[in-house]
């Protein structure tokens, strides 16, 4: 498959003027993401990876360079041009879950839905279908609250499939997740990146990273490395001592 | 994103914060409760002043003939008095012959009254008595009802038959736990045979109705009560349909003017009056209070709103981690204004309605221990819902603005 790539960021640049000093997250950074692949993107914090992942997923524009998603340019968008390509083209995975508390899963999973203009029936339909696919066909009405935090991360995947997007970008997507649940989730996406779906991932772990094809690493606001590697396959059902991170939101 | 969306977001808000929800439309239901219960008050009492008050004075659909007005403005100057004194009072043959000439169809009655002291013969008397010496079709002109015997015919009243229909309150003073028809009376001694018993009239302005009795005009209180002999005080008119008031009215006018004799360029030496025209005073009066009251709760309105957008910006701080996430997923501004506007409205609305029934049930309570009814108007609870919503609306267009500039990342990332 070697069509046009899906990402193609060009000397890409990301100042924050902050009065006196003027501070340069992004100093110029060149990438090409094709349909399909999984990437993961590391750095130490500062490096700039949280700004080149807002760039990535429409959140924010740059203030120089070439963004182009899925042949789209982004980089001049007006905010509400933004929201649209968001809504179309990106599902957002994030450390904190970030579903809607009073509602259900349900409820979450068709909220992009809701804004892409699609009607009741179809909407309802196709998330039933996402959250079964994430394996939680038998908890649609439960509220975040009741659900464990694995369970919260699979409705936020769902929510993130059910646009059907050119890309899953997620940002620590197994930071506030025990290392079993951790597995499953990876397991997860390597279901995902199996059947097609394009997976940029943001991560501070190696562990995490090794489930990816290809590693992106930052370093001051430019990319020290760019590297494939064989993908560690998930172990689900591998026992570990399980240290109590922080689990929930 | 759909507007019946949008209002079961702003339900579900409303039912997670029921207490803030109410003290935040507080402003609104007092606003609206009194919008409700000040214009069913005031429709109420407009009501009251046209059917009860100029309705039984006048009467309903009725033209009334008279020397002087009965309702209308008192005399501006002490000329115009004195020429309303020298004009004359109508005769009974003129009322005749009004009947008989005048084409519209309806019904005239002519009358006179007079105070005086009635008696039961065996030493029980009452004064103060309002005499009415009316023709047959009084009765049904002023739409007073019999309880009990009949009232007099058009024989009677031709002949001038000394029978009387009694007043409920003249009744119980001479015939107290007794059937009075059948009965004699004296009326300044003279004797009357009772043949009816009014229904209970009621008071006007805390005047009794009931203090009266009712008798031929030609009998003999002609002349012996009332002292005009052979003149009347009022001739009422009445048309089947209010349609035809303006044309009976011109028509009296006209034949009235015959009777008297009077050229094309001279004034009426007359009054012709009707229940909608003679309450001129009270529409002015009216009209004054319907534009004056609901300004004074307009001034509520804006505190109810001042308190609502206060409240909504406390709203969108809280959820600012919740625009963040709806952005993320697509949610243009709009998006988020809507949502923020009909979650205000919608607050707001409930206000409205919790104002008018609690307006409702106000207006009830004032007319329950006072005269005045209430007379709730679809119109009002339009007005009010109209106003509570849009209260809402107004009052949320900041708060909803200002959610919806919340940039994405700083939205995302706040607690």
């Amino acid at each position: 498959m070697s069509t046009a790539p899906i990402i193609q960021a060009r000397d890409l640049q990301k100042h924050y003027d902050l009065g006196a000093e003027t501070v340069r997250a992004l100093r110029g950074v060149d990438l090409e993401i094709h349909r399909n692949e999984y990437v993961a993107i590391m750095g130490p914090s500062g490096s700039g990876k949280s700004t080149f992942m807002n760039l990535i997923g429409c959140l924010d524009t740059p203030t120089g360079g070439e963004y182009v998603l899925n042949g789209q340019k982004v980089a001049g968008m007006k905010e509400d041009d933004l929201a649209r390509v968001r809504n179309r083209e990106i599902g957002f995975v994030f450390q904190t879950f970030n579903l809607l508390p009073r509602s259900t899963a349900l409820e979450n999973v068709e909220l992009p839905l809701v804004y892409g203009g699609f009607a009741k029936k179809e909407r309802r339909a196709r998330a039933v279908q996402a959250l079964e696919h994430v394996g939680l066909g038998d908890r649609m009405d439960h509220r975040p609250s009741q659900l464990s935090g694995g369970q919260r991360q699979r409705v936020a995947i769902a929510r993130a499939l059910v646009t059907r997007p050119s890309i899953i970008l997620a940002d620590e997507p197994t930071g506030n997740l025990d290392s079993v649940t951790s597995e499953e989730i990876m397991a997860l996406f390597a279901d995902l990146h199996a059947q097609g779906q394009t997976i940029i991932m943001v991560t501070h772990e190696p562990d995490i990273a090794a489930h990816a094809e290809r590693v992106v690493t930052l370093k001051d606001g430019v990319i020290a490395s760019d590297r494939r590697q064989t993908p560690v396959a998930p172990e689900p059902h591998r026992q570990r001592v399980q240290e109590p991170v922080g689990v929930g939101a | 994103m759909g507007i019946r969306e949008a209002v079961r977001i702003a339900l579900a808000m409303i039912r997670a914060n029921k207490m803030r929800a109410f003290f935040t439309v507080l402003g609104t239901v007092v606003g609206v409760t009194f919008l409700i219960a000040v214009i069913t008050l005031l429709k109420g009492m407009d009501a009251y002043m046209k059917e009860e008050f100029a309705g039984r004075i006048v009467g309903h659909n009725t033209v009334l003939l008279r020397r002087v007005p009965e309702l209308g403005e008192d005399p501006q100057t002490e000329d115009q008095w004195r020429e309303w004194m020298r004009r004359p009072l109508f005769t009974q043959n003129e009322a005749e012959w009004l009947a008989a000439n005048v084409t519209t169809p309806g019904l005239l009655s002519y009358s006179y009254d007079q105070s005086a002291r009635v008696g039961n013969g065996r030493g029980k008397e009452l004064s103060g008595v309002n005499i009415i010496g009316a023709n047959e079709n009084f009765f049904r002109v002023r739409e007073m009802d019999i309880q009990a015997g009949r009232p007099f015919s058009r024989q009677e009243a031709q002949r001038g038959v000394p029978v009387i229909i009694l007043g409920v309150e003249v009744a119980d003073a001479l015939f107290p736990g007794l059937n009075p028809v059948g009965q004699t009376v004296r009326v300044a001694g003279l004797p009357y045979r009772v043949i009816g018993l009014l229904e209970k009239q009621g008071a006007i302005f805390g005047f009794t109705m009931d203090r009266m009795a009712i008798a031929p005009a030609k009998s003999p209180v002609n002349g012996g009560v009332w002292e005009q002999a052979g003149k009347v005080e009022d001739i009422s008119f009445q048309v089947p349909r209010g349609e035809l008031v303006p044309q009976a009215e011109s028509e009296i006018t006209g034949l009235a003017r015959t009777l008297r004799r009077l050229r094309p360029r001279e004034e009426n030496n007359f009054s012709v009056e009707t229940a909608e025209g003679s309450l001129g005073f009270w529409e002015k009066i009216n009209g004054f209070l319907m534009m004056a009251l609901p300004m004074l709760v307009g001034v509520s309105l804006i505190v109810g709103a001042v308190v609502i957008m206060n409240l909504m910006l406390v709203s969108v701080s809280e959820r600012t981690r919740e625009i963040g996430i709806r952005k993320s997923l697509g949610a243009r501004r709009v998006d988020i204004l809507t949502q923020f506007m009909i979650e205000a409205g919608t607050l707001s609305g409930f206000g409205g309605l919790l104002g008018i029934a609690l307006g409702i049930g106000l207006a009830q309570l004032v007319s329950a221990v006072s005269p005045l009814p209430a007379r709730v108007s679809g119109g009002a609870i339009g007005l009010a819902m109209f106003l509570g919503i849009g209260v809402g609306l107004v009052a949320g267009v900041y708060p909803a603005w200002r959610a919806s500039r919340l940039d994405p990342i700083v939205a995302l990332r706040s607690e």
